[in-house]
């Protein structure tokens, strides 16, 4: 087990933003947390990563999830749009969680570090400034800063926002290796229901509360999926059309 | 050179000299962060409140760094109260908090002693009014400025970066954004008297301003920004010297010419 909500409740100033979500999160699964705007995934984000007390429920962490050790890719904030940081310095700032109170990286922080960076094939760009990379670039850089932190369990907030559709596909192919080949737990916010579907094995859907937790094929004849299908889908055409 | 060698003949040039890099220092440093941060205003609202505080201290008949420090880093903990919680719009919370110290001091001092030559230095700097006592307080609390910020360097940038993925991985953030404001007044307490009320936060943001263009990496960003408040401080002081103008004003038209130099060169080489 890696992480257990029971009847979880999370809001901030004292409103109830998300209620009763119970679900478990094992080793080497993949979820993907489905909802319109506004459903309160972020939300429960936030509360998965501790940032935000449950108001009511709990929220129970496994023994491979040390303290608050979770990999976590963020939605963009404003302030990296013209932050100076090379990529080695925003990847090494991934391995933070593990250290105590020394000021300087250890030897063994580097090599993490360089390993997911290889792995990322984003080595290349190590002296390059985070601001002047592609979309694409930045996302897998972030996320080998996630893996630095471990790589048991990944979370990940919306991460194709603004994604062309060919990285987007690459940035899947990368989610489902490290899944399949790792074992890494993925717990992925996405509105994206097609493309996340190809590859997660259980599906969350929210709406303020926890409508639907179940495998993928569970979800597909379920009538909450079919109707959040029907939605998504009529949503797109009208986007294109447009 | 001669001239140089003389200027540093006079004891208030070398305090001056020995306080000012000190605090550029410190001010370069934390203005990397709140700049990126997008705290910049916070400095400015510190250094209002900072001259309210020496008024009622000047009133008081109190040594003015023993009141303006404890009172500013209270101010600084509540804009940044203010500005986590979101409770009110943080600009206008600042404008607020700048303009009421700002006639609080005017008032305190106009019922007092009256608006008088001492305001005028407070608002605009002096060099002439720095003590032996008032040096010694500032090297001891810009050292410890200085060791605190290598110390937490990598936990600073981290928090700078991405608040979210920080807290995430365990670090305390709040306690370090409290550092970084606690850090932030006490330098501007200390650089006011030198630099005046209105002008030192240009002491956290240029340096910081110019070095973004010129460097890739943060810790270039760092080093390069320390390098420029001290170079550009010590130039200002010597213009102030030179040409007797107000040694504040000074440092902050070097400044300004450096950023104007740097972005015109950027210019030019991003249309080559």
């Amino acid at each position: 087990m890696l992480i257990e909500c029971k009847n979880a409740s999370f809001g901030y100033e004292n409103q109830i933003y998300v209620s009763h979500v119970n679900f478990t999160m094992n080793e080497g699964d993949y979820i993907c947390v489905l909802g319109e705007n506004g459903s309160g995934k972020s939300t429960l984000m936030k509360g998965l990563l501790g940032l935000i007390r449950p108001y009511e429920g709990t929220v129970a962490y496994g023994p491979s999830v040390t303290g608050q050790t979770i990999g976590y890719l963020p939605q963009k904030t404003v302030a990296q749009k013209d932050f100076p940081a090379t990529v080695r310095e925003v990847v090494l700032s991934g391995c933070l969680s593990r250290r105590g109170f020394l000021p300087f990286w250890s030897r063994e922080d580097k090599m993490r570090a360089d390993k997911q960076m290889e792995r990322l094939k984003v080595k290349n760009l190590e002296k390059e400034c985070f601001r002047d990379l592609s979309g694409g670039q930045q996302q897998r850089v972030l996320l080998a800063r996630a893996l630095c932190a471990t790589e048991h369990l990944l979370l990940l907030d919306e991460p194709t926002t603004g994604l062309d559709p060919s990285v987007t596909r690459e940035l899947y192919d990368l989610l489902r290796e490290l899944n399949r080949d790792d074992h890494t737990a993925i717990l992925m916010v996405s509105h994206d229901i097609e493309n996340a579907l190809c590859d997660a094995s259980q599906v969350l859907h929210m709406e303020k509360e926890m409508l639907f937790f179940g495998t993928t094929e569970e979800y597909r004849e379920s009538a909450v999926g079919k109707e959040f299908f029907r939605k998504s889908g009529a949503g797109r055409r009208e986007m294109t059309w447009n | 050179m001669e001239l140089i060698v003389r200027m540093f003949q006079y004891p208030f040039i070398q305090r001056a000299a020995i306080v000012g890099v000190l605090v550029s220092l410190c001010a370069a440093l934390l203005g990397v962060c709140l700049v990126l941060k997008r705290y910049s205003m916070i400095g400015d609202g510190l250094s209002h409140v900072s001259f309210g505080a020496l008024s009622i201290a000047m009133a008081l008949g109190i040594a003015p760094l023993y009141l303006s420090i404890p009172i500013v880093i209270i101010a600084a903990f509540f804009l940044l109260r203010i500005q986590e919680n979101g409770t009110m719009k943080s600009d206008s919370a600042i404008a607020v908090v700048s303009s009421s110290s700002l006639a609080i001091g005017i008032t305190v001092t106009a019922l007092t002693s009256g608006i008088n030559t001492d305001v005028s230095s407070y608002m605009f700097g002096s060099i002439l009014v720095m003590t032996d006592e008032d040096v010694v307080l500032s090297v001891l609390l810009s050292v410890i400025v200085l060791i605190l910020y290598v110390v937490c360097y990598q936990k600073i940038f981290a928090v700078t970066f991405d608040e979210n993925f920080a807290r995430a991985s365990g670090v305390r953030t709040r306690l370090y954004n409290l550092l970084i404001s606690i850090l932030t007044a006490v330098t501007i307490v200390l650089g006011m008297r030198m630099m005046g009320a209105m002008l030192i936060s240009s002491l956290i943001i240029f340096p910081a301003l110019i070095s973004m263009r010129l460097q890739k990496s943060f810790r270039g960003v760092v080093i390069c920004s320390a390098i420029v408040s001290v170079v550009t401080f010590l130039v200002g002081l010597t213009a102030s010297f030179l040409f007797s103008t107000p040694t504040g004003a000074s440092v902050v038209i070097v400044n300004l010419i450096v950023l104007l130099l740097v972005s015109l060169i950027q210019h030019l080489r991003q249309n080559a």
